[in-house]
């Protein structure tokens, strides 16, 4: 009995890691696999080509953190991709304005924080489902796009937001673009608040049983309403490094992005279902992504493969987990 | 079956069990939980393998490979979860995978004749065929899965704790079908925690203890007290605590609350100190009472005092502020996070205690997990285990926990001791005596009423969304509770 108990916890915990692990391992494997190709191995491990994917998983990155929270919680959010190209539009427009860049930071995260607020208000107010609600909010978010884009794109002059994402000396690794480190910093301050606050603690509780939530006295409908705020702020802020990468605010752009990001959240073993997920796993996924992307577009697949690579490791990922999940309970 | 052996890995579920069921019979099979009743049942009805031993069915082999095998051998089984689906009308429910099929179409009308010759055996035409099942009480749900079990014209019916949700009413209805079944030749493995009950319905038992069979008999003839020593394998003299508590000053009053359906008006004085129970048929609006009173469900008149002071509305995080918790009747999809760790579990509603500059830290939280878990004597291998792995009265034990490590001093106890088994009760029932002693007030609410009248200090007693009469214990007798709960005023 003693002994059963020393050990249980720990094979347990060894699970855990296990789950952590997971994603990590299969992002080794992926870039394993592209290693084993003569000629593409000289050019795939080099430090120009790791800032390329580090720099093109920026902006998945930034908008799956957000996500991450929202679907921890229970919710999805698919008007992330719209937001994304509703923002870089936003912060064109305002830079065309000569608006200091500083204060178009600000708005342009204001203005994809109040599209949170509304899809959260309307999800808790109406108590509708996430998926249609946010569903609709991605048609009013990318036509909204367009009539303040006039259809087009929107080209300011030479601003400091330009260079967020601007790559200084192409062909090092280092000095990383700026939007790489913000990339990072968010997603540290998004491990200490989804483990160490209360905050953080009562998504999980949601995403697990929300009649339970409420039974322990979390403020369920206000704490949704804020999860989609802040997730709209991710999207603002993945929205100006979308502006930045292009340097002008394209209404057209991201189409699809937010199946791109939920992809990566749930490669990084987060369950659809709300109540498991963790941060680490959702950038790790969303490096796998970029991984693929960039190792097949360099063996020269057409791009039809990728779609169909993206696809079977989704599907494996979330097999996998399954497995995992099984395992645990037994 | 002799000798039925089965083990997980290192863990040896089974050791042994023997036992057997003449035709006709009602055969109950007794154990506290963890005793190996459930995996005795699945062995059954062939969800798992035994490992080894024999089984046999009318002096032939039976080793189902599956639950399909040990259907088609005549073995049928009510969970106690029900396991129907809401959308579906009685009818479909009850031909269920058993559609009477003619060039790949369903036939309609047989299939309604053979729903009808289902409930009419078990003589509830009542039923209507085309009502959708998620509109019938619990009751009537667990005659539609009854009925769809006798389509296969079982020989032997098993039943997993069939009265745990019904009402007494609704069990002398469910007796009356059983003796039917009987009549009919239908053997029956009836599994229950309610001793009294096996020994009104009930010919012979077999009690199981850690997964072997202990001992076995004839129901009437032999004293519960002796059943209960052969299921502890202790004397278990008092269940119910005698601890000493006075009640003080009123905590939560309680005028005319009505809520959207029910309750209609409830009245009641809760004092410090005092365990008021609450007594009624399933539909009384008890559960009602409760959800209205923290806040779940809309208060639509009357007045709440908390502490003297008027708080007719309020959320349910607005009456764990003032110091109210609720212990949910439905553990499993309400009252707990089920995979969440033990110590998310019991410090979710107060995580202040840990927390320092927004930052909240893990092993003070562990810590007083732990220190819950060794209090409450929760059997678990630590406090970051999910709980949906423990057993249904260490989950309780932990669900009562989060309400102590909020400190709340109003304990709304709706159900406390449903599905668990006789040894966690009686730990339940002391706890509540110790809680109450310390000067909690606790509103318990039970469709058992040997346990109300064992614990409680005051009982009323509810009936149709009304509190109709509220005495002490002492004045009241389990046969009067039922009269005034049936609604029999004399």
């Amino acid at each position: 009995m003693v002994e059963s108990n020393e050990s249980s916890p720990r094979r347990r915990s060894l699970w855990r890691w296990l789950n952590t692990l997971g994603p990590l391992f299969g992002l080794v494997l992926v870039t394993g696999l592209f290693a084993l190709s003569e000629e593409l191995r000289p050019i795939f491990f080099t430090g120009s080509n790791a800032k390329l994917i580090l720099t093109q998983t920026v902006i998945v990155a930034i908008g799956a953190l957000g996500m991450t929270m929202v679907i921890v919680s229970g919710g999805i959010d698919l008007s992330a991709g719209s937001v994304v190209a509703l923002t870089s539009v936003v912060a064109a427009s305002l830079l065309v304005k000569s608006v200091p860049p500083a204060l178009v930071f600000l708005l342009t995260v204001a203005s994809g924080a109040l599209i949170g607020f509304i899809n959260g208000s309307v999800i808790s107010l109406l108590r509708m489902m996430p998926f249609i609600v946010t569903l609709g909010m991605m048609g009013i978010a990318r036509g909204s796009a367009k009539w303040l884009g006039n259809n087009q794109t929107v080209n300011p002059e030479e601003n400091a937001l330009n260079r967020i994402m601007e790559p200084v000396n192409p062909l090092e690794l280092f000095p990383l673009p700026m939007g790489v480190w913000i990339a990072v910093g968010l997603a540290v301050a998004m491990t200490v608040v989804m483990r160490c606050t209360v905050f953080g603690r009562y998504i999980f509780a949601i995403g697990s049983n929300e009649d339970t939530a409420r039974l322990c006295g979390i403020p369920v409908q206000r704490q949704k309403v804020l999860i989609y705020t802040l997730a709209g702020m991710f999207f603002g802020i993945a929205g100006l490094m979308q502006y930045s990468r292009l340097t002008q605010g394209d209404p057209t752009v991201a189409i699809g992005l937010e199946l791109e990001i939920i992809a990566a959240v749930v490669i990084g073993g987060a369950s659809l279902n709300g109540g498991s997920g963790s941060i680490l796993g959702t950038i790790i996924g969303a490096l796998i992504m970029a991984v693929l992307k960039s190792g097949s577009s360099q063996m020269n697949w057409p791009t039809y493969m990728q779609e169909i690579i993206i696809g079977i490791v989704i599907i494996l990922a979330v097999a996998l987990d399954r497995l995992r999940q099984s395992r645990l309970k037994a | 079956m002799t000798d039925v052996t089965k083990a997980f890995g290192a863990t040896r579920a089974l050791k042994g069990v023997s036992f057997e069921v003449a035709p006709g019979e009602v055969h109950t099979l007794i154990g506290e939980n963890g005793a190996g009743k459930s995996t005795l049942m699945k062995v059954l009805s062939g969800a798992y393998q035994a490992d080894s031993g024999q089984m046999e069915i009318d002096g032939r082999p039976f080793q189902p490979r599956g639950p399909l095998d040990a259907r088609d051998s005549g073995i049928a089984m009510i969970y106690q979860e029900l396991n129907l689906a809401p959308d579906l009308s009685v009818e479909e429910n009850i031909l269920l995978g058993e559609e009477p099929r003619k060039w790949g179409l369903i036939q309609r009308s047989v299939r309604r004749s053979m729903a009808e010759q289902a409930l009419e055996q078990l003589d509830h035409v009542g039923v209507g065929l085309k009502t959708l099942v998620y509109q019938l009480s619990i009751a009537e749900q667990q005659l539609v899965e009854i009925a769809r079990a006798l389509i296969r014209q079982p020989r032997v019916l098993i039943m997993d704790e069939p009265t745990s949700s019904l009402t007494q009413v609704d069990v002398d209805r469910l007796f009356r079908v059983i003796e039917r079944l009987k009549a009919q030749g239908v053997s029956i493995v009836y599994i229950s925690h309610f001793l009294e009950e096996c020994q009104r319905i009930c010919d012979r038992f077999t009690v199981l203890r850690d997964g072997a069979s202990v001992g076995t008999g004839d129901m009437k003839s032999t004293p519960l007290d002796d059943i209960i020593h052969m299921m502890v394998g202790r004397e278990m003299k008092e269940i119910y605590p005698d601890l000493d508590h006075t009640p003080g000053e009123p905590v939560l009053e309680l005028e005319s609350l009505a809520g959207r359906k029910k309750p209609r008006s409830v009245s009641l004085t809760l004092r410090k100190g005092e365990i008021f129970g609450v007594a009624g048929l399933v539909g009384a609006g008890r559960t009602e009472t409760l959800r209205a009173c923290f806040g779940l469900d809309q208060v639509q008149g009357g007045v709440v005092r908390v502490a003297g002071k008027e708080h007719t509305h309020g959320s349910p995080r607005d009456r764990l502020r003032q110091g109210v918790g609720l212990l949910s009747e439905n553990r499993k999809e309400e009252g707990l996070l089920l995979n969440q760790s033990i110590a998310n579990n019991l410090t979710i509603t107060r995580f202040d205690p840990f927390v320092r500059l927004g930052l909240l830290s893990q092993g003070k939280q562990l810590e007083v997990a732990r220190d819950w878990i060794d209090k409450l004597g929760v059997r678990a291998a630590g406090p970051q285990q999910a709980i949906g792995e423990l057993s249904g009265g260490n989950q309780q034990k932990v669900a009562i926990g989060r309400l102590l490590h909020h400190d709340a001093a109003v304990l709304l106890f709706d159900e406390p001791t449903r599905g668990i088994d006789v040894g966690s009760k009686a730990h339940i029932y002391r706890l509540v005596g110790e809680l109450a002693a310390q000067g909690k007030a606790i509103l318990f609410v039970s469709s058992y009423l040997p346990e109300l009248l064992g614990v409680c200090d005051t009982i009323g007693v509810m009936c149709r969304g009304v509190m109709q009469e509220v005495r002490p214990k002492s004045e009241w007798s389990e046969h009067e509770i039922l009269s005034v709960a049936v609604g029999q005023e004399e």
